[in-house]
């Protein structure tokens, strides 16, 4: 017998009108029309839980600590009613051989018919013992789960980029899991940052199901309705940057007033992300709004890209003659020196300045949204 | 067959079946256990091993000291944050940096949130599985538990028989769906699990209240860090300025509505530990209290650095809000001074972890550390390198070292810090333990000494610490009330102010136990960066004299119902709250000898 999410809410005592309330709410908040809300019902209320394997590799589990702050939908009723997730190692209850059978038990019952999410990634020196599930390295887990998944949402920035471990000089060859030699050939999902908004993890899980479609991707991978911006782009705090208002050092007169960040290494200029328009936990803030300079944790290889506190323009091979792996993306350089030569002559210019970098910006970033895998 | 009496009191037999738990689920990280249990049910053998290693400290070698803390907090997202604290901590001291009065108390309400985030988390989605039966909730009276309900915790306004039945309805579509999620291949027939239904359905309701709580506890830290999980910290202070009435306040991080906010969210968190998380644990306490097991060494050798400073930049204990001291011996009338600093006091050894040393009979401070891997398996070991069957103990087997206090391997963490505060009479602390075991039907003080004492001592320090984060938030107001609103201390942000060679000492007590960072920077860039953490301390191998550690020692002794079935090992484990990512990826100063390794 399946359930479905309209079941169990109803179940519960929530009338008809609170769960297309609910369903307009879901629209909305994935930035869709009202006229939308239909479908998620029709959705909701006649599918099946679809299976999740999620597993951990190296990691430092912040991808689901930030899943189970999700406002909405709340990560009770994620868990409870819109997936089965059957493997988890950070909240199953079984363990050891238990745990492993739940791997072989949904290959053989959904064979091609789950999701694999896979947080952290495998270390592949040292025989990929420094990380070890049953005995064996994790890599062997990811491949063979992967080998039978439908798709893959590689969560946060270890499973899309590396991230941490894999920063200079990556001492386990942390890999991610795109580039995990073997790995079967599925659609991957990457929904990077380190970690991504909570908000955001549950929205990707949530059109997935409602619409039975992986969402549109980037050149890189990344859901184009949560990366497509920039946090530069969307910043509350943009207009101090137009008018050449910048924070100088932390808590001086700027920094109290909400000046523009970018004097004391704000890395949202280069960096692809919701932060500034969906916010963090509810939306209550994010990081700009709290003082502190976007450290661009959704960006491949943000940790070796010089200091937190460094100015763009300040960052090694940051420039024209830059080579774009080194910077993560050819769009990401040009409007970044666009960022940089904006700032410089915005507080005499700023009018005309500001319309010209918006101008590049847009039309260097345009490519990174096209031709997504699917 | 080999007994062995290890130096710290314990009789290994490793004669009985050996029972293998890998993976060790509900904890952060990964981990391996492996016992042996005689004819009786008895483990008379426990090898606990780390099974991950990342190498953080070498990836911090030459990166700027003021990043350091964002590195850090990647060691863990369960514990986020308080990485990042003892970070800044270390870098200040090296530096000597002071903060200001009201970055103090914006730090320590961050870190008190943390405390009892992470507790209740812990307890209800990470540890309650062990103890509750999700399942045998479906033969619950929902009259009979809403009466358990009013009876245990008379303030909680959820407590109708409607609202029990709705949601004893909706686990039993849950369950009759067929799609168990996590609570899939539980051991739910396992005669360990002893609460009646009522009591079951009454947990579980209370895990899914949890996890709806549980996310606004963490909005103070997305007020003064911008985000949480990995908030944003700074050296010098906090990033987040204050401006009350000033032009512009609301565009500013911290104004009145922000403090508005974060107040109600103290209030409503000291309110659900008090009505829900402290009334569970009284009320599963009283049915499991003769299951006293898995004291391990926590009666014996406990260790803590102390934390939650009431004047800011004073690390001394007096000053120190939580305890700090080491206890030796099961001798509680002493609680020795721990200093951080002191090369004889804190030693790592290697003999049985996945590390070489020149000479692994010798242990190293960690200012002096080395850690290069070195996976090599015992002659005993059943199965091959990449699939592993059996360890063997006698050789090396985890990723993890083997830090001890003066020789002595300790156990740190909440029991640990409510043992050395009763110790030295701290006055809140005694109150609350002696309070507990009077609830529980007047238990004795060496009942603490258990599986069941630390799962307690972490909901009672929950309490302490949300409570206090209204002290600090008072502490905050007033002082701004008095016209300071500085929240940062610049005048060394930058580096060309450093002096050339400099080293400090950074330490926190996580929610796990004792944390500590070593820093040495040189020409304004990380020269060597050391971090020992709780879980280092609880989940240690052994050491060289043979002693086991903290989750090995709990483990010995217990009587288990089915071997093949390790609930009673997941619930003495679970009751360190084990952090794997955090306790393995020490890397010395010799960062350069992980390239011979790496390039095989």
């Amino acid at each position: 017998m399946h359930e479905t999410f309209y079941d169990v809410m109803r179940r519960q005592g929530i009338t008809r009108r609170s769960f297309l309330k609910f369903c307009s709410l879901t629209a909305a908040s994935l930035g869709l029309a009202p006229s939308f809300a239909p479908q998620i019902a029709n959705a909701m209320e006649t599918k099946p839980r679809i299976p999740v394997l999620w597993l951990h590799g190296l990691e430092c589990t912040c991808c689901s600590e930030s899943f189970i702050r999700s406002a909405h939908p709340l990560a009770k009723d994620v868990i409870l009613s819109m997936i089965s997730l059957d493997y988890d190692d950070t909240i199953m209850a079984a363990a050891g051989k238990e745990a492993e059978a739940i791997i072989e038990e949904t290959i053989k019952k959904y064979d091609g018919n789950y999701i694999l999410a896979v947080e952290g990634n495998p270390p592949l020196d040292q025989e990929g013992m420094s990380c070890i599930i049953a005995g064996r390295p994790f890599v062997e887990q990811l491949k063979h789960a992967a080998n039978h998944c439908k798709a893959i949402i590689s969560w946060g920035s270890c499973a899309s980029w590396g991230c941490v471990q894999a920063a200079r000089p990556n001492p386990t060859r942390a890999t991610p899991v795109h580039k995990v030699p073997g790995i079967a050939s599925k659609p991957i999902i990457k929904v990077p940052g380190c970690p991504p908004i909570a908000e955001v993890m549950t929205a990707v899980i949530t059109y997935m199901l409602t619409f039975e479609r992986l969402p549109s991707l980037d050149r890189q991978g990344r859901p184009k309705m949560f990366y497509s911006q920039r946090i530069h782009d969307k910043c509350y705090r943009r207009p101090h940057f137009d008018a050449g208002q910048f924070v100088e050092a932390f808590d001086d007169e700027g920094a109290r007033k909400g000046y523009c960040l970018y004097k004391v290494g704000c890395k949202g200029p280069t960096t692809y992300n919701a932060c500034s328009t969906v916010r963090w936990n509810g939306g209550l803030s994010f990081p700009i709004q709290a003082g502190h300079p976007c450290i661009g944790c959704s960006e491949d290889g943000f940790w070796d890209k010089g200091g937190f506190y460094d100015r763009l323009t300040d960052i090694h091979g940051f420039g024209i003659e830059a080579d774009a792996d080194e910077i993560g993306g050819t769009a990401a350089m040009i409007v970044g020196g666009a960022a940089a030569a904006h700032a410089a002559v915005s507080a005499i210019q700023r009018a005309r300045s500001s319309s010209s970098a918006s101008t590049s910006a847009k039309t260097e970033a345009e490519p990174r949204a096209e031709g997504g895998d699917n | 067959m080999t007994i062995i009496n290890t130096p710290n009191g314990f009789t290994l037999d490793d004669s009985g079946q050996r029972v293998v738990v890998d993976p060790v689920t509900r904890i952060e990280g990964h981990m391996r256990c492996e016992v042996n249990v005689d004819e009786t049910g008895v483990i008379r053998n426990a090898v606990s091993t780390g099974t991950m290693w990342r190498g953080l400290e070498v990836i911090l070698k030459g990166r700027d000291p003021r990043d350091a803390w964002a590195f850090v907090q990647r060691i863990c997202g369960v514990c986020t944050g308080t990485h990042a604290l003892t970070s800044v901590r270390a870098v200040e001291d090296a530096l000597k940096i002071d903060i200001p009065d009201n970055a103090n108390s914006i730090r320590n309400i961050m870190q008190l949130s943390l405390q009892v985030h992470d507790h209740l988390v812990h307890f209800y989605h990470l540890h309650a599985l062990d103890w509750v039966n999700p399942i045998n909730a479906l033969k619950a009276d929902p009259k009979a538990t809403s009466a358990l309900q009013i009876a245990s915790a008379p303030r909680h306004p959820k407590s109708s028989p409607g609202y029990f039945r709705d949601i004893q309805n909706r686990l039993k579509k849950f369950v009759e769906s067929g799609q168990l999620g996590p609570f899939k291949n539980g051991y739910w027939t396992n005669p360990a699990y002893r609460l009646p239904p009522e009591a079951d359905l009454m947990a579980v309701t209370h895990y899914l209240e949890a996890l709806d709580f549980q996310k606004e506890i963490m909005t103070t830290r997305t007020i003064f860090g911008g985000k949480d999980t990995h908030p944003n910290w700074l050296v010098g202070g906090v990033p987040c300025a204050i401006n009350m009435d000033g032009e512009l306040a609301a565009g500013a991080p911290i104004n009145m509505e922000r403090l508005n906010y974060v107040s109600g969210v103290i209030d409503r968190t000291i309110d659900f530990v008090e009505n829900v998380y402290i009334p569970d644990i009284i009320a599963i306490g009283k049915i499991y209290k003769d299951w006293l097991y898995g004291g391990g060494i926590s009666g014996k050798s406990i260790l803590a650095y102390g934390d939650i400073p009431d004047k800011a930049n004073d690390y001394s204990p007096e000053n120190l809000m939580m305890p700090a001291g080491a206890i030796i011996n099961g001798d509680l009338s002493k609680v020795h001074p721990v200093d951080v600093r002191d090369p004889e006091q804190i030693q790592e050894f290697v003999p049985h972890s996945w590390y070489a040393y020149p000479d692994e009979s010798k242990g190293l401070h960690p200012w002096d550390g080395i850690t290069e891997p070195n996976y090599v398996l015992g002659a005993k070991t059943k199965g091959s390198r990449t699939a592993i069957e059996q360890l063997d103990e006698s050789a090396k087997y985890s990723w993890i070292k083997a830090p001890r206090w003066r020789g002595h391997p300790m156990e740190v963490g909440p029991l640990a810090r409510y043992v050395i505060g009763y110790a030295q009479g701290h006055e809140e602390i005694t109150d609350q333990i002696k309070s507990t075991l009077s609830a529980l039907g007047g238990l004795p003080v060496s009942a603490l000494f258990s599986t069941l004492g630390r799962t307690a001592a972490r909901a009672l320090e929950a309490q302490w610490a949300a409570r206090k984060q209204r002290y600090f938030m008072d502490k905050l107001i007033a002082n701004i009330k008095a016209g300071d609103s500085s929240t940062a201390n610049t005048e060394k942000f930058d580096p060309k102010s450093w002096p050339t060679e400099v080293k400090g000492v950074g330490f926190t007590e996580a929610p796990r136990g004792a944390l500590a960072h070593w820093i040495r920077i040189k020409d304004q860039k990380i020269d060597n960066y050391q971090c020992v953490v709780p879980t280092t301390w609880n989940g240690s191998p052994r050491d060289k004299e043979g002693n086991i550690g903290a989750f090995e020692a709990s483990l010995m002794n217990t009587k288990v119902e089915r071997a093949e079935e390790p609930v009673e090992i997941l619930r003495t484990l679970h009751s360190f709250d084990p952090c794997l990512a955090c306790s393995t990826h020490v890397i010395g100063p010799d960062g350069d000898e992980l390239a011979k390794v790496k390039v095989r």
